[in-house]
């Protein structure tokens, strides 16, 4: 009983992507392809447990499936949706599954026309979780602090700008590859985000979302193996994951240089050493890469003893040359204040937009901490308490207000 | 578009709880609303005292808090003007009072005057 439905799980978590992938690039109709997997999906729930797993689960979703969608097809009438295309093309694959070949992967188009410039930025992520993942609107909803029933309605839209907009099911070649991989790349890495977050404010991500994006971000280097940045982006996801249980401890927020290592999971950090070496193995140079050697530089100081200071500002102003974020601005602040270089952080930090930085807590905490070593305390109070009110993490907040604390300013 | 945040917590953690929390709860409290302000969302918002100190009052008569309405009382509020629905929610999060009670968001119903 119970053993058919842990097959149709796993299938669920194995399949989804593929069978979506194949179905929506032949139908061009994601959410009609949404509907029939997900009573495809039911159906198995109900017959499984009775019947037993049939050998090939796929075959069996996929039969399910492209029947519902030739029926829908033909109640609409819809001249999108070419039922005989659709039929052949359905025959052609399970005529491969049985030839126990691998199921074909188009999990990559899925990927692109998620991340496609037509769609809008904000969705990209959220489309990229569904589709691929099979993740419900509303889990999607919390992590991206979006109502669910506004999040359903957003997805509902970009779906239908697909196929509206007919924009095409296809992995972009050569050059086209190059300027539409980093929308692809982060996307990925804003799912990673939102998980972090919220693994920010619990003692886990409640979402699983870092889980989630390890899987796309893996996945993308096995579809793209040749893409130095696929792996520069694991690398960095691999080693931020790395570090997850000496990040928190009941509840506290440890900075990086307190960490326990012995916390740190070594197994992931080696993949990522692994990763970033396959990166360089490519030799093209790219954003993530250089964070993904930010944080390999900080884990080796930490486990070796050495000091890393100027090789990360170093390699932060390599950041900012060829990815001018705020982030990366931030971040190659922050690194100049830990080289014993706080003057010239204030200084970068000075350079930034302030309507850009208004709300941007690390801009704030890190404005803080210069201001802090810098031994001007009532400006740097000022900083924190704009960092403690722009926290939504409490751990974040009782850390930077104990910081507040210590600057021993008398109570205003 | 203007929204109203309810803060909602338990209201009786605050009669037992210890100098030193209090103090950090009022300093976060503190920092959030200068947030608010210096980013320009914020309107106004109060705190409110213990609900025992509220009353009710309908046709039939006037009834005296405490009210036990459930586990988290409304215990203070921001009215903000922001953007859209997202800003408002990603203010909300910031609140302390999301951290260990819940903050209802409302939009303020416009009748045009």
């Amino acid at each position: 009983m119970s053993d058919a439905r842990a097959i149709a799980e796993q299938t669920a978590r194995a399949s989804y992507g593929r069978l979506l992938a194949w179905l929506s690039s032949r139908s061009r109709d994601v959410a009609a392809a949404e509907d029939a997997l997900g009573d495809a999906f039911r159906a198995a729930l109900e017959t499984w447990p009775e019947t037993g797993a049939p050998t090939s689960p796929e075959a069996w979703l996929l039969t399910a499936a492209r029947r519902k969608l030739i029926d829908g097809a033909r109640r609409q009438n819809t001249r999108i949706l070419s039922t005989p295309a659709l039929t052949l093309a359905a025959e052609e694959a399970e005529a491969a599954m049985r030839a126990d070949k691998p199921f074909p992967d188009e999990r990559l188009k899925l990927l692109f026309i998620c991340a496609h410039p037509a769609i809008d930025a904000a969705i990209r992520t959220p489309l990229m979780l569904q589709t691929v993942l099979g993740l419900d609107a509303a889990r999607i909803a919390s992590a991206f602090l979006v109502s669910p029933r506004a999040m359903s309605a957003r997805l509902v839209r970009a779906k239908r700008k697909i196929k509206v907009a007919a924009i095409p099911f296809d992995t972009p070649g050569g050059p086209d590859l190059a300027a539409r991989l980093p929308t692809v790349l982060e996307a990925i890495y804003a799912a990673f985000g939102a998980g972090w977050d919220f693994e920010a404010g619990a003692e886990t991500d409640p979402h699983h979302l870092t889980g989630e994006a390890l899987y796309l971000a893996s996945l993308l280097t096995q579809l793209l193996p040749d893409e130095a940045e696929c792996w520069g982006l694991f690398s960095l996801m691999l080693h931020a994951e790395a570090r997850k249980d000496a990040r928190r401890i009941n509840g506290a927020y440890i900075p990086l240089s307190d960490h326990d290592t012995s916390r740190w999971d070594k197994n992931m950090i080696a993949h990522g050493e692994a990763a970033l070496a396959q990166a360089w193995r490519l030799d093209q140079s790219g954003p993530y890469q250089i964070e993904a050697a930010i944080q390999s530089a900080h884990a080796a100081a930490r486990l070796n003893d050495r000091d890393i200071s100027d090789e990360i500002v170093m390699l932060y102003r390599q950041l900012v040359e060829i990815a001018p974020t705020i982030g990366a601005y931030v971040g190659s602040a922050g690194a100049l204040a830990a080289a014993a270089r706080p003057e010239e952080g204030l200084h970068l930090l000075a350079t930034l937009d302030p309507a850009r930085v208004e709300n941007y807590q690390a801009y704030w905490a890190v404005r803080a901490h210069i201001l802090d070593q810098l031994g001007r305390k009532p400006e740097a109070q000022s900083a924190y308490d704009r960092a403690i009110g722009l926290a939504q993490d409490e751990a974040a907040r009782k850390f930077l207000m104990q910081k507040k604390t210590d600057l021993h300013l008398p109570r205003t | 578009m203007k929204y109203v945040f309810l803060l909602y917590d338990d209201e009786y953690a605050w009669d037992t709880m210890e100098d030193a929390k209090r103090n950090e709860i009022f300093g976060a409290y503190m920092a959030y609303t200068d947030a608010l302000k210096k980013s320009g969302v914020h309107i106004s918002g109060e705190p409110l005292t213990h609900s025992r100190e509220g009353k009710r009052v309908r046709a039939g008569g006037v009834q005296d808090g405490p009210f036990a309405d459930g586990k988290e009382q409304l215990g203070g509020f921001y009215l903000v003007e922001v953007k859209d629905l997202d800003e408002a929610l990603e203010w909300a999060a910031r609140c302390p009072c999301a951290s260990f009670g819940h903050v209802e968001v409302r939009p303020i119903w416009d009748i045009g005057n």
